[in-house]
């Protein structure tokens, strides 16, 4: 009777379980399927390298945006990832452990925080400070990428914190009984013993940087064009879809689905490396 | 055994959840099916034009609660196909007419002007068509050739596909292309929020929604005002249209009527455009 029952609740389990993975299944056989049909009238060589997006023309190259995607993570990658591992080296070797009972949540706190509030306090703050002290019309790939780089703090923040905290306490103390001090301690021993859960911390960081749309549509400029510069405005592949699906139909939809298509194989890539990054250690 | 006690409440649970779940799935189904049938009018076309038609629809079903007015996108000639096949009630487009779709019936509910703005702090008020043209083609590039203060232009321009864009694509741009290096925003709001912000910006949004944030340029010395849209000496507007195949009867008349009457004009002007004196009907 009870087995019966056990067996009956896997089952019940197993069945939720799979809307889950159907969900995924679902969405990306109808991505590809709104958008394969454009990649193949375009040329996929002409639609991945193609310079000029103008649906109206029956221009689809997403190349500008691919760029633009790559830029704006860079540079939020740059400017976030050594704040987030000191942030994470702080909190796991010298921060008491009041301030870290303070500390951890209020990251935590940050994650929370809708994208669209980050893209308004960017278009109020930043935008301007850029117009004013840098130049240029401050809706531009530095603006995207100062606002990304916060929005991706606590992923690689907690990740890496996680994988400091996770090293066993043998290694510090056999490096304290050699006489190394704490920084060499850590910068030689517990960094390269945690490498692999910081890469793949920085991995699923970039991740949320490249699929983030609301944030970035309202600082970025939108601009379908190469940047020039850190100061020009520029699109990336998810604001491209943000901004154009409002209004788009036929050809210019599924061109649409494609950028989407580019943008989960994008992803999908990205999992994979820190999924084999964490699988290694 | 206590494991057994366990499994027995969570399987309890579920079961509660999903039943719970049915009936209201049941209930809802039921619910929608017993609606009373309404008379429904179809409209269908610009997406310019889409948002008024709305608006009005809401307002005439709560005058009128029998009528069901269901209001669809597609773009202007889309809206003026549907009306000739009659797979709309109304077709709407926010374009005139050419050839021989002038046969069909239509009328002009309001018109849209477009006023092309940069910041107060601009010392420039007038800019010929042309002018503006190469400003957004990128041929002008900074505000010292047209005599303003020595800054690069911050060309703002709408979304593809959007109706505002297309109808500047037409009165202003003359099949020039607009520069691909242009600042894209999706909404008449953030347009003339950047251009308030930014003194060395330019952009275009809808006649109604010009506020003291920003100036709107006289072009061709004709200022951008309702007054001069009305007068036809301020090119930059376009009509809207509602598009029957034949003249219109009964509900479809109705609510025509409707939007031609003093209460339609009323919500029209509310929200930005510009309305005649008598409806023009042709």
């Amino acid at each position: 009777m009870n087995l019966k029952r056990e067996k009956l609740l896997q089952f019940g389990f197993f069945l939720i379980a799979l809307t889950t993975l159907s969900a995924l299944a679902v969405i990306t056989i109808f991505i590809f399927i709104e958008g394969v049909p454009i990649i193949n009238k375009v040329g996929l060589f002409n639609f991945i390298f193609g310079m000029k997006w103008a649906p109206s023309q029956g221009s689809y190259g997403i190349f500008p945006m691919i760029v633009g995607t790559i830029s704006v993570t860079l540079g939020a990658a740059l400017i976030g990832v050594p704040v987030a591992l000191c942030c994470s080296i702080f909190l796991t070797e010298f921060a008491p452990k009041r301030v870290r009972t303070f500390v951890r949540p209020a990251i935590q706190l940050l994650a929370g925080i809708p994208s669209v509030v980050y893209g308004f306090w960017g278009l109020t703050f930043i935008v301007p400070a850029i117009r004013n002290y840098l130049g240029g019309p401050g809706l531009s790939v530095l603006a995207g990428s100062i606002i990304l780089a916060i929005m991706i703090l606590p992923t690689i923040i907690s990740i890496s914190e996680v994988s400091l905290l996770a090293l066993p306490s043998l290694y510090k103390e056999g490096s304290f009984a050699l006489g190394a001090t704490h920084w060499q301690t850590i910068h030689k021993v517990l960094l390269p013993a945690a490498k692999s859960g910081i890469m793949a911390s920085i991995i699923l960081g970039i991740g949320r940087a490249i699929g983030e749309t609301m944030a970035v549509i309202m600082v970025l400029g939108n601009s379908v064009a190469l940047p020039r510069s850190i100061l020009d405005p520029a699109r990336t592949l998810t604001t491209n879809i943000g901004i154009e699906m409002g209004y788009a139909s036929g050809d210019h939809q599924q061109a649409l689905f494609a950028t989407g298509i580019v943008l989960l194989v994008i992803i999908m890539l990205l999992n994979s490396i820190a999924q084999l990054i964490v699988r290694k250690r | 055994m206590k494991l057994g006690i366990s499994t027995k409440k969570l399987f309890k649970l579920i079961y509660k959840t999903v039943s719970i779940g049915l009936l209201i799935f049941v209930v809802s189904l039921t619910s929608s099916c017993s609606k009373p049938s309404k008379l429904g009018i179809i409209i269908a076309g610009s997406t310019s034009v889409q948002p008024f038609a709305e608006a009005l629809s809401e307002e005439y079903m709560k005058l009128n609660k029998d009528i069901e007015i269901d209001v669809q996108g597609g773009g202007s000639s889309a809206g003026v196909m549907s009306a000739q096949t009659n797979t709309a009630d109304i077709g709407m487009s926010s374009r005139e007419l050419n050839g021989d779709e002038k046969k069909m019936w239509y009328v002009e509910i309001a018109r849209d002007g477009l006023a092309v703005i940069v910041n107060p702090a601009n010392i420039i008020g007038n800019l010929t068509l042309e002018q503006a043209r190469d400003i957004y083609s990128g041929k002008i590039t900074n505000w010292s050739q047209l005599g303003g203060k020595k800054a690069e232009i911050h060309v703002i321009t709408r979304e593809e596909g959007s109706g505002t864009r297309s109808a500047f694509e037409s009165l202003v741009m003359n099949k020039v292309e607009i520069n691909p290096r242009a600042i894209v925003q999706d909404s008449n709001g953030t347009v003339r929020q950047l251009v308030g912000d930014d003194a060395a910006a330019i952009g275009y949004i809808s006649l109604g929604l010009v506020d003291e944030k920003v100036k709107a340029l006289e072009l061709d010395g004709v200022g951008a005002t309702r007054e001069n849209v009305i007068n036809g000496t301020y090119g930059l507007s376009r009509p809207f249209l509602f598009i029957t195949s034949v003249p219109p009867t009964g509900k479809t008349k109705l609510f025509i009527d409707f939007v031609l009457s003093a209460d339609g004009k009323k919500l029209l002007d509310a929200e930005g455009l510009v309305t005649f004196e008598t409806g023009e009907i042709k």
